[in-house]
């Protein structure tokens, strides 16, 4: 599969994507590198995988469940204990829209 | 005096655990401010341990005697939760965080009686080879045999603060592409990496949920061995973590090796890798051969030695872009007034608090994770794996274990590092990244010095093959020494 040429455009989308704002300088320097660096890894094209299945864990792992009971979970006062945006015992966020 | 031999005295009550403790802690606030191994010290809380353990080993002796770890200090690195203590993997984003439980691998530890001293230093999230991408406000961990040179990553603080220390001490790292093989190699120190899912990764504050595995930094095998024992095994809070129960990698430890068959990889031996690293490796290989009676061959491992570094930089990065996801100013960590839409906010607390490498690794998996270019980098790289796991299994039909040295380079110099490029610095993890993107486990262990640095010599097993793999590192250890 071709592979796109990283512009301003594309990196400016993938970083909106990431929610996250780049300065000037960093767009500049990520710009280069990220065409550098996805240039190298494409190598990984000269292999045929078409037949392959992919392995999304290194060991064989099968469905692992646990028994459908009720266990001992954090409490309110755990959970937000390490926030200072709290209300009335539920979390405050900002603004949908 | 080793781990274990202080762990015995502790048993027999010959040694104060809270003493041991306070000299330990005075040498590392002492210490500290120059060589930057640990994030933070938890003074109270490890002295508070100790008196407590002291009260048990007083109340009931026949207790604490049967403590595997009875009052042996244990530093945790500062991706692995502990409750109480604040937990912030070396991240600014993580400020504040301080969790209302331990890992699994944390309480496994206190419950044999381990004294937490505090949490070690590391690359931010564990994006880096050298323990020098640390994230914003942290300082540099420098390498005790040279302070101009980086401990190696990412569990930077684990590897050098085991080097450096004088006390009785074991550390727990945690490797996703090298990072406790790495350190231990640059600082000519034992690291213990197990297969994946052998350790619950239950705490483990993610990097790469498919490749993260947690493991020990120590002065010898052994030691690193005895911790690795404590912590391995199933864990249901882990859905990861595998079923079959860990062998004993004690009991067998002292068994001949004789006979045993030993692939050495041509590839880590040529070109690129630093010759005197490379003839450390071969003495430590004809040692044992001729005092252990190992048998050796020459083998290439084409595949990995070519594909390894972008499969593994691609899934990792792809994960690890997800991971992060989850790390926007709400619920823990760094939060500033709630201004703006949720779009608007989280963008800010991202952009400010996250540090360099850490933005780079989260764009470049964002891009290849995105619609259309999914199935060219991500799938592919996932497929290209399963390639690269059977490369290895063929091996493990005629070998027993696969050498090669841990790293191409001695520790370098921070100047040296600043001039690499981001991709340059991906190649670094040339030797260490087949291994840990198969899920093998493996060992670096102290084999000798190169430009008057350690080199290390990386030995990798099939996987679940810890009790061998450990077997061999600490003969191979005893054939160099």
């Amino acid at each position: 599969m071709p592979k796109p040429k990283i512009d301003a455009k594309l990196l400016e989308s993938v970083a909106r994507n990431s929610r996250i704002s780049l300065t000037e300088g960093e767009s500049r320097k990520f710009l280069k590198e990220m065409q550098e660096i996805l240039d190298a890894f494409s190598k990984i094209d000269e292999v045929n995988v078409e037949k392959t299945r992919p392995s999304f864990q290194p060991v064989e792992l099968k469905n692992v469940m646990r028994d459908d009971a009720a266990k001992k979970c954090l409490t309110q006062e755990e959970a937000l204990s390490n926030t200072k945006h709290r209300e009335k015992g539920y979390f405050r966020g900002p603004r949908v829209v | 005096m080793n781990a274990i031999e202080f762990v015995q005295k502790a048993q027999n009550a010959e040694i104060s655990v809270v003493e041991h403790t306070h000299k330990i802690l005075e040498e590392i606030k002492k210490k500290n401010p120059a060589y930057n191994h640990f994030n933070l010290i938890a003074e109270d809380f490890a002295i508070k341990q100790a008196e407590e353990l002291e009260k048990q080993i007083r109340q009931n002796p026949e207790k604490a005697k049967s403590l595997k770890l009875l009052g042996l200090p244990v530093s945790v690195k500062d991706c692995i939760c502990v409750k109480g203590i604040e937990s912030r993997s070396g991240s600014k984003i993580l400020s504040g965080y301080k969790p209302v439980f331990d890992a699994t691998v944390v309480a496994k530890a206190k419950e044999q009686g381990a004294i937490i001293l505090g949490k070690t230093s590391q690359d931010e999230f564990g994006f880096g080879s050298f323990g020098t991408n640390t994230g914003i406000d942290f300082k540099k961990p420098k390498n005790p045999h040279d302070v101009s040179r980086a401990c190696g990553g990412s569990s930077a603080g684990a590897g050098g603060f085991t080097a450096l220390t004088e006390f009785s001490h074991i550390a727990l790292g945690e490797s996703t592409g090298g990072s406790i093989a790495c350190p231990a190699s640059f600082c000519g120190v034992v690291g213990l990496t197990p297969t994946y899912g052998r350790v619950s990764r239950y705490g483990l504050i993610d990097y790469a949920n498919s490749l993260d595995k947690i493991g020990t930094i120590a002065k010898s095998t052994k030691e690193a061995a005895l911790l690795l024992q404590i912590i391995s095994g199933n864990d249901e809070k882990d859905a990861t973590s595998l079923k079959n129960p860990a062998e004993n990698y004690i009991e067998n430890l002292s068994s001949p090796l004789k006979g045993m068959k030993i692939a050495v990889i041509r590839e880590f031996f040529g070109k690129g890798i630093d010759s005197g690293a490379s003839k450390a490796c071969w003495s430590a290989l004809k040692a044992a051969e001729k005092t252990l009676g190992v048998k050796y061959e020459e083998v290439s491992l084409p595949l990995n030695a070519k594909y390894a570094i972008p499969a593994y930089y691609l899934i990792a990065m792809a994960e690890a872009s997800t991971n992060l996801a989850k790390y926007c100013g709400m619920r823990y960590g760094m939060e500033e007034e709630l201004k703006g839409n949720f779009d608007e906010y989280f963008t800010s607390v991202r952009s400010k608090f996250f540090g360099e490498e850490a933005k780079r690794r989260i764009i470049l998996g964002t891009f290849t994770r995105m619609a259309g270019f999914r199935d060219a980098y991500y799938l592919r790289a996932m497929k290209l794996r399963t390639l690269l796991i059977e490369e290895y299994a063929k091996l493990f039909k005629k070998f027993d274990l696969i050498v090669h040295p841990t790293m191409p380079v001695v520790a370098p110099k921070f100047d040296d590092i600043e001039k690499l490029t981001p991709l340059e610095n991906y190649m670094m993890d040339i030797c260490t990244m087949p291994a840990n993107l198969a899920g093998l486990p493996h060992a670096s262990i102290p084999v000798g010095k190169s430009r008057n640095m350690p080199v290390g010599l990386m030995l990798t097993a099939s996987h679940l093959q810890e009790a061998r793999l450990i077997r061999a590192a600490n003969a191979i250890e005893g054939a160099c020494g």
